[in-house]
């Protein structure tokens, strides 16, 4: 039982990835599939968190504590931040697509957009 | 793994469902910018201070705000096309 | 492809997924020994080689500084992608700017609120956009901080004094100087003879705010850019809306 508790974010990851995955498939409008983009695209912050965690290290920032104290690790802070701007900046591209969408076709729902064509 | 630790992780997960499983769009702008802030507490909670600054502006406030734009957008055509419906 | 036919590839292909995710993920390192030997170097090491106490930024800026360079250029172009998708075009006829509903300011309660709340917002994202390099925060959170702000002029006054903030073409331009000057800064070691962006200012004294060299210009470029970037795609989705012209089909 143990075990299994040391690996709850690694399966926290992966609830998050098969919720996002499961409502962009069975998705009724635009926007919510859109949504769904971005929690899937938050699971991957909690699996790279897990992996560079280390238990009782500080946070890296050396401005109140002396340089040489045990900290979790930077590196991996560095590309979760990449990470969140890129999430930001998809979301802004999908949602002017959708805006586009719906102005030239009228209807909301990704099944219906096909059957609108020409 | 300390109970509060994995206290947010849960709280994460269901957070996260909830939003998936919401139908309406406005409500689930609401939930995003919950769960944003959810995801910002445990950044802070595993020691990672700058990321968490970031998903609070981004995830919390900038996120929902840019979808709530867009649904605007998409309402106001719909209204100004039904106007222009009428008046044929 | 109908939507039975998507959930069926989803409900076959998702528990072959997550077989082999169980398996990887009880057989890593146990959750909270981090043992990899790069991120220990650059905690011991930042301090000392570059004045800068933040060792995240130092990595995103300095470290790391060539992918943070393809991720402003990334913005720049969803930017680009975002104002040409939802921007009228010039010739198409529109109907005349009337009646932008300008409705009445909200109460006063609300805006003697909102007026300090922009006040501070502000004073915000300046200090956390100077101080990348010795605390949490950086350019790019002060950028988003500064943009989000500027919603709050929409709030609290009417829509003139927004479309006066954010229409201009000085905006574009501020925006193109912020990721041209980050590329600038990194071309000029180039020159010299040293690799590609390469720390060459004078590094200072650690806690100060004019510190660690080229940290503090290329956080305060980003800022630059990422306010810039978001103000013009918040106004392009508000475009219809604040200046009441309708594009007729």
């Amino acid at each position: 039982m143990p075990y299994i508790l040391h690996s709850l974010p690694y399966f926290v990851a992966a609830w998050l990835f098969f919720c996002g995955l499961y409502g962009l498939v069975t998705s009724r409008h635009l926007i919510h599939s859109v949504i769904c983009l971005a929690i899937l695209q938050s699971s991957t912050y909690v699996l790279l968190l897990a992996i560079g965690y280390r238990v009782g290290g500080a946070a890296p920032i050396f401005a109140d504590i002396p340089p040489g104290t045990v900290t979790v690790d930077p590196v991996v802070q560095a590309l979760m931040l990449t990470d969140v701007v890129v999430e930001a900046v998809v979301v802004a591209l999908l949602l002017a697509m959708v805006v586009k969408a719906y102005e030239k076709s009228g209807c909301v729902s990704p099944s219906d957009l096909r059957t609108m064509r020409g | 793994m300390t109970w509060c630790g994995a206290g947010i992780l849960l709280l994460i997960a269901i957070s996260g469902f909830a939003v998936v499983r919401t139908h309406d769009v406005t409500e689930q702008v609401i939930a995003l910018g919950f769960y944003g802030l959810v995801t910002a507490l445990m950044f802070f909670f595993f020691q990672a201070p700058d990321v968490a600054l970031s998903q609070i502006t981004v995830g919390a406030v900038a996120l929902p705000l840019m979808i709530m734009l867009a649904l605007s957008r998409m309402k106001f055509h719909k209204a100004t096309r039904q106007k222009e419906g009428e008046h044929e | 492809m109908n939507e039975r036919l998507r959930l069926g590839i989803f409900l076959v292909a998702g528990p072959v997924f997550l077989g082999l995710y169980s398996y990887a993920a009880l057989n890593l390192p146990p959750w909270g020994q981090y043992r990899g030997p790069y991120g220990d170097l650059i905690a011991k090491l930042a301090v000392y080689e570059r004045h800068a106490t933040d060792t995240v930024n130092a990595i995103n800026y300095d470290y790391r500084g060539f992918d943070t360079l393809g991720e402003e250029f990334i913005l720049f172009t969803a930017v680009i992608g975002v104002t040409m998708l939802l921007r009228r075009q010039k010739d198409v006829p529109s109907s005349p700017a009337g009646k932008v509903a300008d409705r009445p300011p909200l109460s006063e309660s609300v805006r003697a609120v909102i007026s300090p709340a922009i006040l501070i917002t502000t004073i915000f994202g300046f200090y956390i956009g100077l101080h990348g390099q010795l605390t949490p925060g950086g350019g790019f959170q002060a950028g988003v901080i500064l943009a989000t702000g500027s919603v709050l002029v929409y709030l609290a006054a009417n829509t003139q004094a927004f479309k006066r903030i954010t229409s201009h073409v000085a905006v574009e331009v501020i925006e193109a100087i912020g990721a041209a000057s980050y590329a600038v800064i990194g071309i000029v070691p180039l020159l010299i003879g040293l690799p590609l962006l390469t720390n060459i200012l004078p590094l200072g004294t650690t806690g100060d705010v004019l510190s660690a060299g080229t940290i503090a210009l290329i956080s305060a470029c980003v800022g630059i850019e990422v306010t810039a970037a978001f103000l013009l795609v918040i106004y392009t989705y508000l475009e219809e809306i604040v200046t009441g012209e309708i594009p007729e089909e």
